[in-house]
């Protein structure tokens, strides 16, 4: 059997020279599949150096909580344990992975130092000729705890009073030049609601979801004649995570080799920087190559999950259906630490209008701190849970209006020339024209000034009711 | 207690290593043996990443303590290929798009073998039985099961 391609559609690129499509709607083999058939693609856990150390995790009991003390004692005791690293052996143990495009402060430690914010939290790392005995040092830690009052929900650590999760930010939200918030103020919306038919508000919420890729999160460090380190790692990110490494390293990037690009699933869940500074700190210290590789356990309980979200939308509706008002309050659980959060919450706050054009939005995202398992990257994050609000919004306004949910949709698509509410102007836009093109496949019908309206053509629908 | 000395017959070649109590048979291929296409998802019997053929029957790796085991014939992912030629089931994944990472693909294809080996000519349902201990977290079981039935379709005379 040759894999069957469905024939692609060249209404839209009629302009286009013919031969220019010599891969979309052709087959073309994937570089890797050959390897991976043969078993022969080489993971970073394929890597057996010799002498290979490997490090386990003692990691935080509780979600908030002050360390009194920490007992290694009988850890050190453990047959095989060779060295515990603590907060006191990483050179900048503090950062923020997002620190490489300016983003600021650096609020997590590498090792706890002082206090714990989340549970699961890493506290000292042990190294040990075997796994088991890198297991049965980390079980034997002993840390003495002050246990603080936590906070777990976004709205509650937002309230008067709430403990305060990350001093590092000094409130429990990511400030956004001078702001509480990321913000966007576009027009009237007040006047809007005022004016309206009809004003809908609805509260969506999402838990944290974990990739859990079948390969967990890991690297191999391993020291070089020359002095520099070669890090094996399943980063989805090589540059970020040697840029990383290297500023918490205090090396220069010219010490750093990484070696990777093969990942057994990432999902956006592989480039917070996990694993590979504690491993270049145990490798530099004891001179041995060294293994650092979540269990699947740490994998789902402690490996960064896309976000919960918790969003409200409330649209200002005229009786026909267009949409003149949208406001927005959205809370993005980052957990304790900032890592993409921040980021995630941008891109939220300029996607959420949706391929609409609404005259008037106002909008506050919040980044919130919690004590909850720091959140990052996923698959589109802040994007995708937006989505699953502002889409469920266009269903219920359609439901309530009764009006088919496509001419909704239609009737408020932006077009070619729009200014959206981030004030940046709309271009290449195709949302009426793949609109029109699922319904006739699935034998939606669709009225003929629906299907005349084109994305170039703003006119058009002005003219149809706007 | 002390290790203990194990032979194996893998992938036609007969082979003896020391394991230590309670080593299970995936550490005790890559470690020990050097054959590194199975994996390590979960080292608990969860995601079928480690499976091989166990007398022909197709394990988790990762949950077989070797020990128990000393005598009998394995098949890794190493062994289906012949002279460098892909078997049906390799050049199946191979066409049609089944693998993605990777990650899960040298179990998904050692449960294709075990299955084809039993039942020549599986439905649709069979296939999806019998990786159903096997998970794809890039989702691309459709292409998988394709592949499956295609290196059945090839295999038949």
């Amino acid at each position: 059997m040759r894999y069957k391609t469905n024939p692609i559609d060249r209404t839209y690129f009629a302009d286009e020279p013919a031969e220019d499509f010599n891969v979309i709607g052709s087959v073309v083999q994937r570089s890797d599949a050959l390897g991976h058939v043969t078993g022969r693609t080489t993971f970073f856990e394929d890597l057996s150096p010799p002498d290979l150390l490997h490090v386990k995790m003692h990691r935080s009991t509780r979600h908030h909580a002050r360390i009194l003390g920490v007992d290694l004692t009988d850890a050190l005791a453990v047959p095989g344990v060779v060295r515990i690293l603590t907060h006191a052996d990483i050179p900048n143990n503090v950062f923020t992975p997002l620190k490489l495009i300016g983003v600021q402060p650096d609020d997590e430690p590498v090792l706890a130092e002082g206090k714990v914010r989340y549970l699961g939290e890493p506290i000292c790392a042990v190294v040990a000729e075997t796994e088991a005995a890198a297991y049965e040092g980390a079980a034997r830690v002993r840390v003495d705890y002050e246990e603080l009052p936590a906070v777990l929900d976004v709205e509650e650590a937002l309230a008067e009073g709430a403990p305060i999760v990350n001093e590092y930010h000094g409130n429990n939200y990511f400030t956004y030049e001078g702001h509480h918030c990321r913000r966007i103020r576009f027009g009237d919306v007040e006047s809007a609601f005022a004016a309206a038919d009809h004003v809908f508000e609805w509260r969506y919420q999402s838990a944290p979801i974990e990739h859990a890729p079948t390969e967990t999160t890991g690297c191999i460090v391993v020291p070089q004649p020359d002095g520099r380190l070669r890090i094996h790692s399943d980063t989805q990110a090589c540059f970020f995570t040697l840029d990383n490494t290297a500023l918490i390293l205090g090396t220069p990037f010219n010490k750093l080799r990484i070696v990777g690009g093969t990942v057994g699933g990432g999902f956006g869940g592989k480039v917070d920087i996990a694993v590979e500074p504690v491993a270049c700190v145990a490798a530099m210290l004891t001179r041995q190559p060294v293994k650092y590789v979540y269990s699947r356990y740490e994998e789902m309980q402690v490996s960064s999950p896309r976000a919960a979200e918790r969003i409200y939308i409330k649209d200002a509706v005229m009786a026909d259906g267009r949409i003149t008002g949208r406001k927005i309050t959205l809370y993005v659980d980052a957990g304790a630490y900032s890592r993409h959060s921040p980021y995630g919450t941008t891109k939220a706050a300029a996607h959420l209008p949706g391929p609409y054009s609404i005259p008037n939005v106002w909008a506050d995202c919040h980044c919130v701190f919690t004590n909850r398992t720091p959140s990052s990257a996923m698959r589109g994050f802040g994007v995708t849970i937006g989505d699953f609000a502002l889409e469920s919004q266009m269903d219920r306004i359609a439901r309530e209006l009764s009006m088919d949910p496509l001419r909704l949709r239609l009737i408020n698509a932006y077009r070619d020339g729009d200014m959206k509410a981030h004030r940046k102007v709309a271009e290449g836009t195709a949302l009426v024209e793949v609109i029109q093109k699922a319904a006739e496949m699935v034998g939606h019908e669709l009225p003929a000034e629906y299907r005349q309206m084109s994305s170039m053509d703003r006119a058009s629908m002005d003219r149809e009711g706007r | 207690m002390a290790s203990q000395v194990v032979n194996l017959r893998v992938n036609e070649r007969s082979r003896e290593f020391l394991a230590a109590p309670g080593t299970s048979l995936l550490s005790s291929l890559r470690d020990a043996l050097g054959l590194m296409a199975a994996k390590r998802g979960c080292a608990q019997g969860s995601c079928g990443t480690c499976t091989v053929l166990l007398d022909g029957r197709p394990v988790m790796s990762c949950l077989v303590a070797v020990e128990t085991v000393d005598g009998a014939s394995v098949r890794t992912l190493e062994g289906v290929a012949r002279d460098g030629e892909l078997d049906e089931v390799q050049a199946a994944f191979l066409e049609g798009f089944a693998t993605q990472c990777g990650f899960c693909t040298a179990g998904m294809i050692m449960s294709a073998e075990a299955l084809l080996d039993r039942n020549p000519d599986p439905t649709r349902e069979d296939v999806v039985e019998a990786i159903s201990g096997n998970v794809c977290r890039c989702t691309g079981y459709g292409p998988i099961v394709d592949a499956i039935l295609d290196a059945a379709a090839r295999r038949r005379p």
